[in-house]
């Protein structure tokens, strides 16, 4: 393959690829352009792994419940790898009188948009999770929720991908997209230049630059996302878990691992260093987070932390949308720290929007001219 | 450095070799055919074979077998071992308690 394709994909993450799998799996030529060296090096690899449906944005929710019910279940075997996904439900835990308002209003809306999800006492918490506090007086429940691992669903997508013919090219960093004739065609890297019919941007907070060249801007900005993993326990419990305070969401991986992220309330500030290093404020944060829910554990060795760059949209919800005054051109970015979850999803739309075929889930509330003044 | 760029180089396929059941990471114990498996399933980069095998996630976080990994890798992809990344190592050093970990502030003052 040379340097032309049906469609060219900006952005090797977890969305990329999956919308490179897919679309090559109805027949279309790929090529997947990735600023890294390593694929899936942004957020893909840096997240909690969760698979929620529970605590999302109603607009977002229709595209979380597709994926659980349609695409999900099948993934390992779709993509021929293991990519440890868990249906075993979502805890959001609270402590406090006010926990539990948080909650409840997050279960109410959540209802209202038709999702099976509801408060349950700290009995009932306890009987789903015996390793919780006492102190742990309610809980939202959503038992459809689950978890799958971030790194290798990632990767399940590429390798699928690569083996369908999807051309991957790592270390080449994007610089600009020429229109040809109004219409996006070309892709321009430092040292080459790549041509598609369709030019699909999903490169996490450089989509912003790289948009910007064709006069489009998505007004969103990056912040910074922590995660620390323990060294493997005994099988204990496989919910996906978190707080009313968001302190910290996790899960136990199928090895046996905890997986935990959090915040220490400076991610919006953090310094970008060009490279993502982990604040040494944050997973002593994290550590004491979790340990007032989850006492058993303080005795968890954690074995590493990392830390990268989220693309934060200034309304929470990502941008999916053809720009209409480029054609040929689709933004996919401003994932807001829950793109994982929606992948699957996201990936399958994208590649029904690349070839021009009318889309299962109505993507309206995602477009990229949503975005108004106050008054 | 002539970093590989393109992930559809081709390889040749995957043929099995003796010693492919020596385990070479011992804390998770992934084999060197695992390893070279991994590499024709496109995993060319050290954070890549890591993320896919697991390969230095464990206690010691590959400081036992990082070297040995990084020469299975560069040999199934016809390069020299130098012109891989090592995986980044990360904090803390050393396995540390929750418990500890989360006492900062506390020792701090």
């Amino acid at each position: 393959m040379g340097n032309c394709a049906d469609v060219v994909i900006i952005g090797g993450g977890v969305i990329g690829n999956a919308a490179a799998y897919y679309l090559a799996k109805k027949g279309c030529s790929v090529i997947v352009l990735e600023k890294s060296d390593t694929i899936g090096d942004g957020g893909s690899s840096r997240n909690g792994g969760g698979v929620r449906q529970s605590g999302r944005d109603k607009r977002e929710l229709p595209l979380a419940m597709y994926g659980v019910k349609n695409l999900w279940p099948m993934l390992s075997e779709e993509l021929e790898m293991d990519v440890e996904y868990y249906q075993e439900g979502n805890l959001r835990l609270g402590k406090t009188d006010s926990h539990i308002k948080i909650l409840q209003r997050l279960t109410d809306k959540a209802t209202a948009s038709g999702l099976g999800v509801r408060m349950i006492k700290g009995l009932e918490a306890r009987e789903i999770c015996p390793y919780l506090s006492d102190e742990v007086i309610g809980a939202s429940w959503c038992p459809t929720d689950g978890h799958a691992n971030p790194l290798l669903v990632t990767l399940a997508y590429y390798r699928k991908a690569r083996r369908l013919g999807v051309r991957f090219i790592t270390g080449e960093e994007v610089v600009g997209i020429r229109k040809i004739k109004g219409k996006a065609r070309q892709v321009v890297t430092h040292e080459d230049i790549y041509e598609g019919g369709t030019v699909i941007l999903a490169a996490g907070y450089d989509s912003r630059r790289i948009a910007s060249t064709v006069g489009i801007d998505v007004p969103m900005t990056q912040a910074e996302l922590e995660v620390l993993v323990t060294e493997t326990q005994p099988p204990m419990f496989y919910q996906m878990l978190g707080t009313a305070e968001a302190d910290f969401y996790g899960h136990q991986s199928a090895h046996g691992s905890f997986v935990f992220g959090g915040s220490s309330g400076y991610e919006d500030v953090n310094k970008d260093n060009g490279t993502p290093v982990t604040a040494s404020i944050t997973a002593p944060c994290i550590c004491r987070g979790i340990m007032k829910y989850f006492p058993c554990l303080e005795e968890a060795k954690i074995v590493r932390t990392w830390a990268g760059w989220i693309d934060v949209c200034v309304d929470h919800i990502p941008v999916i949308s053809q720009a209409e005054e480029v054609s040929g051109f689709i933004l996919a970015c401003g994932f807001s720290g829950h793109g994982f979850g929606i992948s699957p999803t996201v990936g399958m739309l994208l590649s029904q929007m690349a070839v021009g075929e009318s889309t299962v889930l109505d993507i309206s509330k995602f477009r990229y001219d949503r975005f108004k003044a106050k008054i | 450095m002539s970093k590989i760029k393109d992930r559809l180089i081709d390889m040749g396929e995957f043929m099995p070799m003796p010693g492919d059941d020596m385990v070479i990471c011992r804390c998770e114990e992934v084999t060197k055919g695992e390893i070279r498996k991994a590499v024709h399933d496109g995993m060319f980069t050290m954070t890549e074979i890591r993320r896919y095998l697991r390969t230095g996630m464990g206690l010691c976080q590959g400081q036992t077998c990082g070297g040995l990994v990084k020469r299975i890798v560069a040999g199934e992809l016809g390069i020299s071992p130098l012109e891989l990344e090592p995986a980044a190592s990360r904090a803390p050093m050393r396995p540390v308690e929750m418990k500890v970990l989360g006492n900062e502030i506390k020792e701090a003052q």
